[in-house]
């Protein structure tokens, strides 16, 4: 028997940036809304989020080690073309990183300064992973399958657009989670912030995908737009995706008229999934956009197969303990969760 | 490629791993420790353990955090900085990099929430179990990397295809590279020691203070055996490691020693001022035919000398041979200190000799120094090489150009500067408060009792 050993990599890949973007989105996100709560309300969001955070920014890792490991030379690539952002990005993730516990250590002043700094890093990290997918769709410049682009060419109008919508997403996502979580007075507050970030997403995605469909003919063709013309045929096997991502809006806004606590959350995850799917869609088979497929940047044949054989193995358990983790700390969170 | 970004990236990732491997020294050794206090405490139900347990718990909390952030930016540098180290590197040991991932961490980062959050939520035995799991983990990422380093090192089990590619032909060969196993008996070693140092110096600053403090008590005799036990078969399996370095590196062998010439009848230099430029020591005091003894077994063992390799294949003399003779002469102090402290133990109680106690605590951050001159020795001792004998460091590094390099670096240097000093602020005040302070339960917070809402409806659904 054999396996298409790039494909399946490929779709591990694929999955672990999904869980990270939905999984570390909500917790960044939570992040993001630091700068709006009250002070005595930052404590409950920083313990809904703080058994989880670490396992959340794994599967960014996995992205990355995973991306090394089974596509080098899209990684080798990526990487280098996006160099500012990344580092942006890292240096956010550090400081954010850290604030969980330095935040509970601090004092007056230190105490300050590392709520500043949670909420700062949060937003660097979610600005500068932005720029990664906007300058990662926009396309990377390759010369003989390395990068050959400037140190600049993350930054367009169009990834700002993607940043801003990326941090919008964040935001949803944090919201609804602190609506499933928490209680109260801050529950309150996470219903208002996802009226407000729900809306805002709704329109950036909106922005966002029309930006993509008109700078880039490419995409616009697979999804039936040929110059003036509109193919429904092209179309049609793609519908489910944005029909997903406005089913998930309206469960987010039904959810919440209906004062439900779970049922937001749900529907910013297939908000999420939509718009990962919608871009998947767009430059698929490429890894690197819109040069480079993913069976060109595989890694050799006998060292995915022997990854596949440990993996086969020790995903499935990741995923079992993941979940039950996450079921060890379900329901609203209460004031003496921390150990502190 | 450019020269300057070139200089950069190294100086950027020489920066950036020395500042990490801080933090995995450190709570490789922590995690074993915490699962041996709570198993002890499991067993005895001495409360001492306890104590000790939740108060070091909270240091591990902050150093393991550490290390968490600062791993991660090495997991992306590579690509980042060293595309092409990663490019040809990635068909023998990406697997191991995504191993490290799949085996070690995402066991370490979901179960260190359990064991820092659930000690309420989960029994005593689930809770000790995720307390193995993280040190399991740990150790298990320990592994993956130093094979990884250590293929790096010696690389074998691999052959190279006609287009230039790199493929394994056998993975066992691949991970248990020739030096592998006493490297990473090495490394292990060395984490616990410092572990050890850091908690035989906290015990003995707060029994300074106060000397009938049981649980310092009992954690300073804790560390007293570990310095007694594992400095002195650090020493063993060092040597292990060097004279793999004689077979497989003579290069780093020679600059190590600062061997410039050939022969039989090796001087040992105590101290020297190795200059590449004259290639030879400019100065040293040195012991006669020793060197020859210590490194080939006797005074009549040819030692290759750094002139037996082309100018361009010598690694920088002075950093090897210093940071070497750091590493040493510290893991002799360590030997020094287990030999104290165990025969007062024996006459006595350690808490006694205020002397002791005060070597101690200066011997505190023995083991990160200690750690990092090791390193520094592996790592400079194999230039020019990244992978040895195979890829030129000057090769490996990405089309960047130094503005860019030069700002991600002042990023790090600056972030780090602060996040180092005040994690070292947090956890020496912690240290300073001491195990029974430190270990209280959480007092709650002043929270706002939120009545304002509580007449809010539950979720239907």
């Amino acid at each position: 028997m054999s396996l298409d050993l790039p494909l399946i990599w490929a779709g591990i890949i694929a999955t672990a940036v999904l869980l990270y973007v939905m999984l570390d989105g909500f917790d960044l996100g939570v992040g993001i809304l630091f700068p709006f709560a009250k002070e005595a309300d930052r404590d409950v969001m920083i313990d809904s989020i703080a058994p989880v955070w670490d396992g959340n920014e794994t599967w960014l890792v996995l992205g990355g080690g995973g991306l090394f490991a089974a596509f080098p030379k899209a990684y080798a690539v990526i990487l280098p073309a996006l160099y500012a952002p990344i580092m942006l990005m890292l240096l956010g993730l550090v400081m954010r990183g850290v604030a969980f516990e330095f935040r509970a250590r601090g004092r007056v002043r230190g105490r300050a300064f590392w709520t500043a700094a949670f909420a700062g890093g949060s937003i660097t990290a979610a600005v500068a992973q932005g720029f990664v997918l906007g300058g990662f769709i926009q396309g990377v410049t390759l010369k003989n399958g390395a990068f050959a682009g400037g140190p600049l060419d993350w930054l367009t109008p169009y990834t700002v657009l993607v940043a801003a919508g990326l941090v919008a997403g964040y935001a949803l996502l944090g919201a609804t989670w602190l609506v499933w979580r928490t209680e109260t007075e801050l529950h309150g507050k996470a219903r208002l912030w996802a009226w407000i970030a729900g809306p805002l997403v709704a329109v950036l995605l909106a922005a966002v995908s029309l930006a993509t469909l008109l700078i880039h003919p490419k995409i616009a063709v697979r999804w039936g737009f040929t110059g003036g013309d509109f193919e429904p045929g092209a179309f049609l096997p793609l519908a489910p995706i944005p029909l997903l991502g406005l089913v998930g809006l309206a469960i987010i806004a039904v959810g919440l008229m209906r004062r439900s606590h779970g049922w937001p959350f749900a529907g910013a995850l297939l908000v999420f999934l939509s718009g990962y799917a919608g871009l998947a869609a767009g430059f698929f088979p490429n890894i690197v956009p819109y040069g480079m497929s993913f069976r060109q940047a595989a890694n050799a044949e006998n060292a995915l197969a022997f990854m596949l054989w440990v993996t086969a193995f020790v995903l499935p358990a990741i995923l079992a303990y993941s979940i039950w983790v996450y079921w060890i700390f379900r329901g609203k969170v209460t004031a003496d969760a921390g150990y502190h | 490629m450019d020269v300057d970004a070139l200089l950069l990236s190294r100086l950027q990732f020489a920066f950036t791993i020395a500042f990490h491997i801080i933090f995995p020294s450190f709570t490789i050794g922590l995690a074993s420790y915490l699962a041996v206090l709570e198993g002890m405490w499991l067993v005895t139900r001495n409360e001492v353990f306890k104590t000790l347990y939740l108060f070091w718990l909270k240091i591990f909390a902050i150093s393991f955090g550490m290390g968490v952030v600062t791993g991660v930016v090495l997991s992306y540098e590579l690509g980042a900085n060293w595309s092409v180290f990663s490019a040809v590197a990635a068909p023998v040991i990406g697997p191991l990099f995504a191993f490290e991932v799949l085996t070690a961490f995402f066991l370490e980062a979901s179960f260190l929430g359990i064991m820092l959050f659930g000690w309420k939520k989960v029994g005593p035995g689930l809770h000790f179990t995720a307390t193995v799991l993280v040190a399991i983990g740990t150790l298990i990422s320990a592994f993956w990397i130093i094979s990884a380093n250590s293929w790096m090192q010696h690389p074998t089990g691999f052959a190279t295809l006609p287009n230039g590619d790199l493929i394994a032909v056998d993975w066992f060969k691949v991970v248990f590279s020739p030096s592998f196993s006493a490297r990473f008996a090495h490394m292990t070693l060395a984490a616990y020691l410092t572990t050890a140092l850091v908690i035989g110096a906290a015990s003995a600053w707060r029994l300074l203070k106060d000397a009938d403090e049981s649980e310092s008590r009992m954690s300073l005799r804790m560390a007293i055996g570990m310095f007694a036990i594992v400095a002195p078969l650090q020493l063993l399996v060092g040597d292990i490691s060097g004279k793999s370095v004689e077979r497989l590196q003579p290069a780093k062998l020679a600059a190590i020693e600062a061997f410039w010439d050939t022969r039989t009848e090796q001087p040992f230099h105590i101290a020297a001022w190795p200059d590449r430029a004259i290639a030879g020591n400019r100065w040293e005091i040195s012991i006669p035919k020793l060197g020859s003894l210590l490194t080939g077994g006797s005074t009549q063992a040819e030692i290759t000398g750094l002139k037996a390799f082309e100018p361009q294949d010598r690694p920088p003399v002075a950093v090897v041979f210093w940071a070497f003779r750091l590493m040493v002469g510290l893991g002799l102090a360590m030997i020094g200190l287990g030999a104290w402290g165990a025969w007062l133990c024996w006459r006595s109680a350690p808490e006694r000799s205020r002397l002791f106690l005060m070597a101690a605590v200066a011997m505190g951050p023995a083991g990160f120094v200690a750690v990092i001159a090791g390193w520094m020795v592996a790592e400079v001792g194999r230039q020019p090489w990244v992978i040895y004998g195979v890829l030129r460091t000057a090769d490996a590094a990405s089309p960047l150009l130094a503005g860019q390099v030069s700002l991600s670096l002042l990023g790090f240097l600056i972030v780090y500067a602060i996040i180092f000093s005040v994690g070292v602020l947090y956890i020496l005040r912690l240290i300073a408060e001491g195990p029974v302070a430190g270990s209280h339960e959480p007092v709650d917070d002043d929270r706002a009792p939120g009545s304002a809402l509580a007449a809010m409806p539950e979720d239907p659904g």
